[in-house]
C-alpha cells in the first residue's frame, strides 16, 4: 500500500518535469558555484579605468570562496525549490479532487502524508547529490580536491536544513483547502523561521546554525550547532506528525 | 447490507442531513432521489468516508462507518459525482499501477483486470492515453472502472450518467443492471427516467429527510395519483365548475384549453366526466388517462416537503 503511493509520488515527480528541473537547477547550482567565486575578481578587474588601489584590494579566489558560493546559492535556490515542490502536494490534490478518490480507497491518510514526504526527501538527496558532485568537480578542476568527508557532512546538514522547510511546506499544505493558501501558509513559515533565527537568544537554536556548523567543518573549526540539529530533526519530525494527525481528521 | 440510522450534518447554518435514516436490501439497485441540496452528496460522501455526521450512525455489511475506517472502505467502490484522475497518468497505468495495487491486486492480477474493466467501459482504445485528455463522459466511465477495480460487494455511485451522451448511457445503465443480485448499489440521481429503469428500491430524499423509500412499483401504486387530460378547442364552459365539484377531483388545473384533473377513483372519474361533457355539448379533442410516472411521484412529494 505505501509502497504504491510512494511509486505514484516519485513517477509524479519525474512525469511532470518535477524532479528533471529540480535536478538541473541543482545541477546548474553546484557547477556554477565555483565557477563564480574563481571568475568573479577577474571579471571585477577586468572593468576598464577600475582605480588601480581598488584592483590591487581584489582578493585572489581560494577554495574557501567556492564553499561560500555553493552554500549561498543552495540554500537560497534549495529553499525556493522545495517550498515550490512540495507546497502544493496535498492542496492540489484536495482543490483537484483526486484526494478524495484517493482516500476513499483503504489507505490510511497517514501514508499519503508520509509516502508525500519521503519522496520529497528523496527527491531533495538527489538534488544535493548533483549540487554536491557538480560543486566538487569544478572545485577540483578550478582549484583544489575538497576535504571528502567534511564536505559530505557540510551536504547532510543543508539535507537537515533544507528538510526542515519541506516538512513545513507539507504541513502548509496539508492545513490548506487550496494552492494559494499552502504557499501563504508555506512562505509564512519561511519568514517566521528566519526572522526567529535573527533574535540573538534564539539563534543557537536556529536550524540556520546547521549551515554555518557545515561551513565550520570545512574550515576544520571546532564550531558546532547540537542543540539546532536537535531543533530541526524535532521541527521535521513534528511538522510531518501534525500533517498526519490533521489529514486524518479533515473532511475531503 | 446499507444501514443509515439519523445522519445529522451541519455546514455552518445550513442542515444538510436532518436525521436521515434509510435501510438499502443487498444485491439491490437503490435509487436515491432529490432536488439539488437535498443531501444526496453529503450521504454519498458520509459512506465513503470523507465525510463525518454531526450525529447518527451508519453501517456497510453491518461494519459501522469511522469505526472500521478502512476496512470498510474496501468494502465499497466509489464514483463521485466528478471523477477526478492524475492528468499525467495513462488509464491503464491508473487502473493497473495504484488504483488495483490500492485494493491489495498486484502484477498480472492487476494487468488482467485492468484489461476487463477497460472493456466493459468502453475504454479499451483509449487504454494508453493520459488522463488529461479525457472528455467528461470517458471520465464518468473511468471513474466506474476504478470503483469496480476490486469487485466491492457494496457501490456508491454519484450521477454516474449525468456526463454521458445517450448511447454511453445505456451501456452504462446496461452495466448497473447486469450487477443487480450481485452487489448492492446505491444509485444517486436526478434522472429520473435511468430510476425507472435500472432501480429496484427507491428512495427520496427532501431537505436532508428521507420522504419515502420502497419498491418502485410500489410507490408508484400508492403515490402516483391518476391524471386524467381533456382538451376542448372551444371551451369547457360551466364544465370545470361542475367537475370541481366532484367528491372523486382531488385537484385541477387549466391551461389555455387543457384541463388536468387528479382523481381518487379512475373509474368513477372516466364514466361521470364524459357523461357530463357529452350532456354539456362540450366538442371534446382528447380524452386521456396519464400513466403515472415516478417523476409525478418525486415532484408531488418534494414539492409536498417544500
Amino acid at each position: 500500500m505505501f509502497l504504491t503511493l510512494l511509486a505514484k509520488e516519485l513517477r509524479e515527480q519525474w512525469r511532470t518535469w518535477k524532479l528533471i528541473v529540480f535536478l538541473a537547477v541543482f545541477l546548474i547550482t553546484g557547477l556554477i558555484s565555483p565557477v563564480l567565486a574563481k571568475y568573479t575578481p577577474e571579471l571585477l578587474g577586468a572593468i576598464p579605468n577600475l582605480p588601480a588601489g581598488l584592483a590591487a584590494m581584489i582578493p585572489t579566489p581560494t577554495v574557501a570562496d567556492a564553499i561560500a558560493q555553493y552554500v549561498k546559492n543552495t540554500d537560497q535556490f534549495g529553499i525556493l525549490l522545495v517550498l515550490l515542490l512540495t507546497m502544493g502536494s496535498l492542496a492540489q490534490e484536495k482543490e483537484r479532487g483526486t484526494a478524495a478518490m484517493l482516500l476513499t480507497k483503504p489507505v490510511r491518510r497517514s501514508a499519503v502524508v508520509l509516502a508525500k514526504a519521503l519522496a520529497g526527501m528523496g527527491v531533495l538527496l538527489a538534488g544535493l547529490l548533483v549540487d554536491g558532485l557538480g560543486c566538487y568537480a569544478y572545485t577540483l578542476v578550478l582549484f583544489a580536491a575538497l576535504p571528502p568527508v567534511a564536505f559530505l557532512l557540510l551536504n547532510l546538514l543543508i539535507f537537515v536544513y533544507l528538510g526542515v522547510f519541506l516538512a513545513l511546506a507539507l504541513l502548509a499544505s496539508t492545513l490548506a483547502r487550496n494552492q494559494g493558501a499552502a504557499a501563504a501558509g508555506a512562505f509564512g513559515a519561511l519568514i517566521v523561521v528566519l526572522v526567529l533565527g535573527s533574535l540573538p537568544w534564539l539563534s543557537p537554536y536556529s536550524p540556520g546554525k546547521l549551515v554555518e556548523w557545515g561551513v565550520g567543518l570545512m574550515q576544520q573549526s571546532a564550531f558546532s550547532a547540537w542543540p539546532a540539529l536537535g531543533v530541526a530533526l524535532s521541527m521535521l519530525a513534528l511538522s510531518v506528525a501534525a500533517a498526519c494527525w490533521s489529514l486524518e481528521r479533515q473532511e475531503i | 447490507m446499507i444501514r443509515i440510522q439519523n445522519l445529522v450534518k451541519t455546514y455552518g447554518a445550513v442542515r444538510a442531513l436532518d436525521g436521515l435514516s434509510l435501510e438499502v436490501a443487498p444485491g439491490s439497485v437503490y435509487g436515491f432521489l432529490g432536488p439539488n441540496g437535498a443531501g444526496k452528496t453529503t450521504t454519498m460522501r458520509i459512506l465513503s468516508g470523507l465525510a463525518r455526521p454531526d450525529a447518527g450512525r451508519a453501517w456497510i455489511l453491518e461494519r459501522e462507518i469511522g469505526r472500521s475506517g478502512a476496512d470498510v472502505r474496501a468494502l465499497i467502490g466509489v464514483l463521485p459525482e466528478e471523477p477526478a484522475f492524475y492528468g499525467w497518468m495513462t488509464a491503464r497505468e491508473y487502473l493497473r499501477d495504484f488504483a488495483a495495487p490500492l485494493q491489495g491486486i498486484k502484477g498480472a492480477a492487476a494487468a488482467q483486470r485492468t484489461n476487463e474493466l477497460l472493456a466493459i467501459v468502453g475504454l479499451a482504445e483509449a487504454a494508453d492515453r493520459r488522463l488529461a485528455g479525457f472528455s467528461r463522459g470517458m471520465r464518468q466511465r473511468m471513474g466506474l472502472a476504478q470503483a469496480l477495480v476490486h469487485r466491492p460487494p457494496v457501490l456508491l455511485l454519484d450521477e454516474p450518467v449525468s456526463a454521458l451522451d445517450p448511447a454511453g448511457r445505456k451501456e452504462v445503465l446496461d452495466l448497473i443492471e447486469t450487477l443487480r443480485g450481485e452487489i448492492t448499489i446505491l444509485l444517486s440521481t436526478h434522472i429520473l427516467a435511468d430510476v425507472e429503469r435500472v432501480c429496484d428500491q427507491v428512495g427520496i430524499l427532501a431537505k436532508g429527510r428521507l420522504v419515502v423509500q420502497g419498491q418502485r412499483d410500489e410507490l408508484l401504486a400508492r403515490y402516483a395519483a391518476p391524471l386524467i387530460e381533456v382538451e376542448a378547442g372551444d371551451g369547457f364552459g360551466g364544465w370545470l365548475d361542475w367537475a370541481r365539484r366532484q367528491a372523486y377531483v382531488t385537484s385541477l388545473t387549466q391551461s389555455n384549453h387543457t384541463a388536468r384533473l387528479l382523481v381518487k377513483d379512475v373509474h368513477a372519474a372516466q364514466q361521470s366526466l364524459l357523461a357530463a361533457l357529452a350532456e354539456q355539448r362540450i366538442p371534446v379533442q382528447r380524452f386521456e388517462l396519464i400513466q403515472p410516472s415516478l417523476e409525478d411521484v418525486f415532484l408531488r412529494l418534494t414539492e409536498k416537503e417544500a
